[in-house]
Order: structure tokens, then C-alpha cells, then sequence
């Protein structure tokens, strides 16, 4: 069990940025009838996403996120001693995508950067990492650029994973701030690694000729060895199963208070099973905030997309956020959101 | 049994009650789909407190082999 805190370091605020292409689920052209389709949005509650352009990256996406974020908290670029990128869809194979993006965004030669490939539970894991940095004072001031484009992995012929998937970057500023504390859980199961996963082009099936073939599954869908595949079944069972405990699990050992927290911001990967795991933790409706129906799964941003699109005033509330999926992998936290934070949500 | 079926049809919208015996291949069901091979792991979730995946699922014919799993 990671059950775990971490002191001293709090948000100072996270802005996300969305292309602006619309992309509608009942347009899509996928699904056979216009009511299957319907189905389709009314258990996933996913209506409608966006999509990167051809030539935007998900870096591109973070850095504009970045430049906002930085300009409204008045931070000095020469001010962040950390910069770390949580993505599965980086720029190159190599070199790490956050060195890149140091170079881009201006900051200094001095600033740590390196790469988190981690996807659905990847924000909370990032904010693991890169507070730990900022605990003991050190080091005062941390950026947490987080996002995927999986709109370019998935084969538009797939059912079961182009409609749910959107493209999202998000920026997310961490300081040293004594008296602020983090409570975390974080949970991994390598035995569920086939659940989601692109299957070609890494070294234990290397990219060839055939990774671009299209194959038909026993469901109709057509995709190739180099696109996501996901067993929707299982990580559903898993969501409505393990995560619910694993959630259980750390309110029970943090004692607690589910009825003082503010806001659950649950992985926006399916309304169905959301809502089911809401259920069985006892939370209210208005406790747990929704951004699936406009911006879809955006990966390791839904977390920070679903913030950045309340209007609602998070100061002085107390919030926890769960990130489950690909891995298998959970990551767990419980904050509190302090004063002035900047919360804003951007296109690109 | 009988209650299972009954509570297998609650999942359905099109297909009729006549259609829903232990002997159905419930995958060759047109109204089946991924959709709703979630709502029956949800409702064997609620009504059951068993959990199943997509392989359990996979692994059943009928309706009575999907039965047998709620006898745990």
C-alpha cells in the first residue's frame, strides 16, 4: 500500500488548453444508427471531444497552457527549478519532450525536465514527483505540463476507443507553501497491462510493414498494431471494482470526512461508471464535477480539464482527485485548494 | 433463474420478454453490444455482488452459463 503525504507544497494554479475542432459523436460515422449512437452517449456521456490539427502536439497544447498559467500568476520564467511532462504521446521516441519544451517556454538551463509517460492516473502521479521536489524549500517553484493527443493513436474505424478519446495539454503551477499537505494513495497492477495498450512499435513488438494494417476484431472494429487497443469490459469491471476500493481504502486510512470534500475529480473516462462509483462511496451528484460530455477522455488532463472548466470558486476547499486506467494504475490524492488560485480553461 | 432472466430483459430495450430463455446466446442478441455488456456487469455488481469482466463474458454461451457465475 502507497499510502502516503507530502508537505509543503501547494497549487498555485493549472490552466488547460483544448484545440478548438469539435469533434460530435453523433457525426462521427462510426456507429451503424443514428440510436446506437445515442446509446453510445448516453451510458459513455461523451457527446463530443476535440481534436489536435495534423501538425499539433500535445507539447503544443502544454506550452500554451504554460505561457498563460505563467503570465496570470506574474511567475518569472527563470523562476521554476522543475519541469516535469506526464504524456504518452510525445513529440519524438527520444529525446525526452520536457527538454524541449524547456527550451521553447524560455525557462533555465538550471530547471530539472524530464518525462512521466504515464497516462489516465499520470496527473496525480505528477504531482507525487514534483512535489517531492519542492518539499524541503530547496527548490520553490515547479511546472506539471500534462496531456496526450490520443486522437492520432486511435484508428478512426474503432469503436471502442475513437469516440471516447479528446486531446487536451494542461499546465499546472506547484510552490513551496509551508503548512500545505498532500495525502496520497497510488496503486499499480502490471498483470492488467493488456487492457489498454498500443501493442507495436516499442522493442518487444517492433514497428514493421505489418504495423499498419488494419485488422478486423469480432466486434466490426478495424485497427492496426500501432493504435490503442482497449478492453472497455475489463477496465470498466476494474473502475466499478478496484478503484471504488482503492478509494474506500485511503478515505478510511486518512480519516476521512467525505461530507467536508468539496469535490471529487474522478477520471472522466465513462459517465456510466463514474456515476457507479460515485454511488457506492455515498458522494453526491454535485460533489462529483463532469467534463466528459464536452472534451471526452483526455488521458492523464481530464483531472485538471474537469477543474479548469468550473466556474465554481475552489478557494479554501478541500478536493480529491482519482486518475485510474492504463498500467493498471491508480493514483489518489486529497488537498486542499488554498487562496488565489488561477483556474482557467483556454483554446488553442 | 427465473429472476435472473427477468433482471438480464431489464437490460434490453428491443428485444422481446419470449426471446430471454437460459438456452439464449445472448451475444447473438441484435441489441447486443459493448454497451451492453457494461450494464450487465453492472447490474451483476448491484443485484449480485459479484464482480465479472470482459473475459467472464466472453467465456459464456448462454444465459444460464452467465447464471452460474452469480452462484459464487
Amino acid at each position: 500500500m502507497a499510502l502516503f503525504s507530502i508537505e509543503n507544497v501547494r497549487i498555485a494554479g493549472v490552466v488547460s488548453a483544448v484545440p478548438s475542432q469539435i469533434v460530435n459523436n453523433l457525426e462521427n460515422g462510426l456507429f451503424s444508427t443514428r440510436e446506437e449512437a445515442e446509446k453510445f452517449i448516453s451510458i459513455t456521456g461523451i457527446a463530443e471531444k476535440r481534436h489536435a490539427g495534423k501538425d499539433v502536439c500535445t507539447s503544443d497544447l502544454c506550452i500554451k497552457a504554460a505561457d498563460d498559467l505563467l503570465e496570470k500568476l506574474h511567475w518569472a520564467k527563470d523562476e521554476i527549478d522543475v519541469l516535469i511532462m506526464v504524456t504518452q504521446t510525445p513529440d519524438f521516441p527520444v529525446p525526452n519532450t520536457s527538454i524541449i519544451v524547456q527550451d521553447k517556454l524560455g525557462l533555465p538551463k538550471s530547471t530539472v525536465c524530464f518525462d512521466v509517460p504515464l497516462g489516465c492516473s499520470g496527473y496525480v502521479y505528477g504531482l507525487s514527483i514534483l512535489s517531492q521536489f519542492l518539499q524541503n524549500g530547496n527548490l520553490k517553484k515547479g511546472l506539471l505540463l500534462v496531456g496526450d493527443t490520443l486522437s492520432k493513436q486511435c484508428s478512426p474505424q474503432d469503436k471502442a476507443t475513437y469516440p471516447l478519446f479528446g486531446d487536451a495539454g494542461s499546465a499546472t503551477a506547484l510552490e513551496y507553501s509551508a503548512g500545505s499537505k498532500m495525502d496520497f494513495n497510488l496503486w499499480s497492477d502490471g498483470s492488467g497491462f493488456g487492457d489498454i495498450i498500443v501493442p507495436e512499435g516499442g522493442y518487444r513488438k517492433p514497428f514493421s510493414e505489418e504495423s499498419l494494417v488494419l485488422k478486423e476484431d469480432k466486434d466490426g472494429n478495424k485497427r492496426a498494431g500501432i493504435n490503442t487497443y482497449m478492453n472497455g469490459t475489463n477496465v470498466f469491471s476494474f473502475g466499478i471494482g478496484t478503484v471504488t476500493q482503492e478509494l474506500k481504502l485511503f478515505i478510511e486510512h486518512f480519516g476521512i470526512d467525505k461530507e467536508q470534500v468539496k469535490y471529487f475529480y474522478f477520471h472522466q473516462a465513462n459517465r456510466f461508471m463514474n456515476d457507479m462509483i460515485r454511488k457506492k462511496i455515498k458522494l453526491s451528484p454535485e460533489q462529483v464535477p463532469y467534463s466528459l460530455d464536452r472534451y471526452g477522455n483526455t488521458s492523464s488532463a481530464t483531472i485538471p480539464v474537469t477543474m479548469t472548466t468550473q466556474d465554481s470558486d475552489l478557494e479554501d476547499t478541500e478536493v480529491i482527485m482519482c486518475g485510474f486506467g492504463v498500467g493498471l494504475s491508480i493514483g489518489i490524492v486529497r488537498m486542499n485548494i488554498g487562496k488565489g488560485i488561477i483556474n482557467d480553461l483556454i483554446e488553442y | 433463474m427465473e429472476q435472473f432472466l427477468e433482471n438480464f430483459y431489464e437490460l434490453l430495450e428491443e428485444t422481446d420478454r419470449e426471446e430471454i430463455t437460459q438456452d439464449t446466446v445472448f451475444k447473438n442478441l441484435d441489441e447486443w453490444n459493448s454497451m451492453t455488456a457494461l450494464m450487465l456487469i453492472a447490474m451483476f455488481d448491484e443485484q449480485y455482488d459479484v464482480k465479472i469482466n470482459g473475459d467472464s463474458i466472453n467465456n459464456a454461451t448462454t444465459l444460464a452459463d452467465l447464471y452460474q457465475l452469480t452462484q459464487k
